[in-house]
Formats: C-alpha cells, structure tokens, sequence
C-alpha cells in the first residue's frame, strides 16, 4: 500500500488503495523515449486502453486485478510486448526497453 | 464509395498543407498535446471548453457553435479536416459533432495523432491564426444524435452497439483504464446490446480497417443490418469513432450515437442492466 517505487512516476492524488496501477517508463539505451504509445491489452488480448509516454518516458494506466499486457508502438521500432500482473492497492512499475 | 469523401490520408494532409480552404483541427482528449507539437497549419478545439456548455451537461448551442468557428476563421464552405490522439477518438467526436450542426465537408485523417508521428511526420509548435469569418451553423441534425428515453425505447428492437473494452462492458470496469475508476454511475451495459470494442475498427497504428474486415466484424458481432443502429460508450466520444465507421465506411442509414452514453444510462433510477459478458434479454 505504499507510493511509487523510487524513480518512478509520482503518485501524488492518486488514491493507491482504491486503484490497480500499471505505471512505468520506456526507454531505448536507457534513455527515456518520449511519445512512444502505450497500450494495454486485456488477459484476451483486447485492447483497454492507450497513452502516449510522457517527456520522460513514462505511462500509468488505472486497471483492475489480473494479467495484463502492455504492447509499446514507436517510431522506427517493433512493436514490444511485455505481460504484467496488477491488483487494487498495488503500483505495478515496468521498465520497456524498446529495439 | 463513402471512405473517400470521409476519409483522408496523412500524405493527403501533406499535399494540401498550404490549401487555403482546408483547415486542419487537432481535438485530443489530453487538450495540452496540440500545444507540444501539431500539424503545420493546424488549429486546436478543445473538447471540454470549447464544445460543451460549461454549466449544464450539454453542446454548445448553434449560435455558440457559430461564433466559435467564425472566431477561430472556419468558413462554412471549408474542407475541415479533423484529426487528434487516442486514435482519433474525439476527432471523430468532432467530425460527428461537426455533421450534428450541419458542416458540409468533413473528414478525418486516418489514423490521426499517432499514425503522423509513428511515420515520423513533422511536427511544429508554431502559432497559428487564421482570419475571423461569419460561420453559420444549421440546426442540429438529430437524426444522429440518440437521447436516453429513445435508447430505453431501442432495447430488443434496434442494434445497440457498446464499443467500450469487454471488462467495461462487463461491469468489471466503470472507465477507460488510463483513467481513475471510482465513478458513480452503475456498472455494466445495456440489455441486449453488443459488445464491440471501438479498438476492433482499428489497426495498431490507429488506421481504420478495410470495409470487408470491418463488414465482417460487426455482422460477427449480431448487428442486424436490415435495423436501425445506436452506439454508445462512456461519454460519447468512442462510440463517435464507431458511428464513424458504421455510417460514414460502410455507409448504413439511421446511425446514432447516444453522446449520453454510460455515464448517464448508469445513473439513471429504474432502467435495466445487465452486467457479465453477455448482451442479456430485453
């Protein structure tokens, strides 16, 4: 039930207990990617939701418990697939190398 | 063909960059992206200030629809052209909230925000301002637009199309998952209604799929073709993207969208709802 892990995105009025958050950054040689979209997929592989990263890199999306996946589109890259685990009052943190 | 007079390509848009007479309109969800960067040329409406009044829950009246687009230099007889993130889902709101009060020439850049900067298009931040105009909206058209008693009315006898995701739909959801989910209205969906996620009229790169895929997907689906359609989502600006599809791709008659959508249906006192992953009986 605790805040961001340390170098994360900032949780600041977002009510952690209440949410199941996926958050996370993308990056390509370590370094944060900006405007790269980020989509969830449910545990059918439907489509949920979709942001575009921020200027540092970073995404959060507010799910629900289960299996999700997190497909990352970006200029001149494949897309990346990653699967990742969410519950209410929990911050699920995801680092995405892209190629 | 339908597609063509509604739908554009971004090297369309990069032809016609400097075409008078084509006015490009960025409208996202996140109403601070257009600020970042846009296309060359293009101006911005905001979804929350400029098209909704600011006290009751509803559209900018004709005359402020008027006085808006002759203030930001949109003429009647202009090629307006919409596009914005998300997939173009309230650029699509747009183009249906530009078709309600009348406009006559209007589309959508397929695949909008996304497709522009994953084919690595320019982007620029620099000011734009076109000259005022008198612009004169029509009356709303609502023959598009679906209110709540007439909604109530179509469960078993019209197609109603819930076009948010499937654990939305379920009631296991209440709002698009990049937003917080404490909301107050119900959970679930409206009886009989089928369940086709916006996100199924889409490739990965927000492009629109062929009419045959999207023929296909919807008949799969149930919708009844021979019948009389609305769409809803949460807010009004999904299910845009699906009365885009539905009436302006494939071209069927008597397409609305329920701009309402769940946010009201779910708080209204006394009206069924079914929650689960099947559509339920009238």
């Amino acid at each position: 039930m605790c805040g961001a892990t340390e170098g994360g995105l900032s949780l600041a009025g977002v009510d952690v207990a209440k949410e199941a958050v996926i958050q996370g950054q993308v990056t390509r040689d370590g370094e944060p990617v900006h405007g790269a979209y980020v989509r969830l997929l449910d545990r059918t592989g439907e489509f949920t939701a979709e942001v575009p990263t921020s200027a540092t890199g970073h995404f959060r999306f507010f799910a629900g418990d289960g299996e999700w996946t997190l497909r990352t589109l970006a200029p001149k890259a494949e897309p990346v697939d990653k699967k990742v685990h969410a519950a209410v009052g929990n911050v699920a943190e995801v680092t995405i190398p892209i190629g | 063909m339908t597609r063509e007079n509604s739908l554009v390509s971004a090297q369309w848009v990069e032809e016609h960059l400097d075409d008078p007479k084509v006015v490009l309109i960025e409208v996202d969800e996140d109403t601070t992206a257009y600020d970042k960067g846009h296309i060359k040329g293009a101006i911005k409406l905001d979804w929350t200030t400029d098209l909704q009044d600011q006290v009751r829950r509803d559209f900018v009246n004709k005359d402020q629809f008027s006085a808006l687009l002759s203030e930001r230099g949109v003429a009647n007889d202009d090629t307006v052209v919409l596009y914005g993130g998300n997939n173009n889902w309230f650029a699509a709101y747009a183009f249906w909230y530009f078709k309600l009060y009348g406009h006559q020439d209007v589309k959508l850049l397929d695949g909008g925000r996304k497709k522009w900067e994953l084919d690595s298009r320019e982007l620029t931040d620099e000011a734009v301002t076109r000259e005022a105009t008198t612009y004169t909206a029509q009356e709303q058209d609502h023959s598009i637009r679906a209110f709540r008693d007439e909604v109530v009315e179509a469960i078993g006898t019209q197609n109603l199309v819930d076009v948010r995701s499937p654990d939305e739909f379920a009631g296991r959801l209440l709002a698009p998952a990049h937003l917080p989910q404490e909301q107050a209205q119900r959970a679930g969906h409206i009886p009989t209604a089928a369940n086709v996620p916006w996100s199924k009229a889409a490739n990965d790169d927000g492009t629109f799929r062929s009419d045959e895929e999207l023929k296909e997907i919807y008949t799969e689906a149930g919708v009844d073709w021979s019948k009389d359609t609305i769409a809803y989502c949460r807010i009004g600006e999904r299910s845009s993207h699906t009365w885009f599809v539905l009436k302006e791709l494939l071209g069927q008659e008597n397409v609305k969208n329920y701009d309402g959508s769940w946010t009201e249906y779910g708080s209204l006192v006394g009206v069924p709802v079914v929650t689960g992953d099947e559509p339920g009986e009238a």
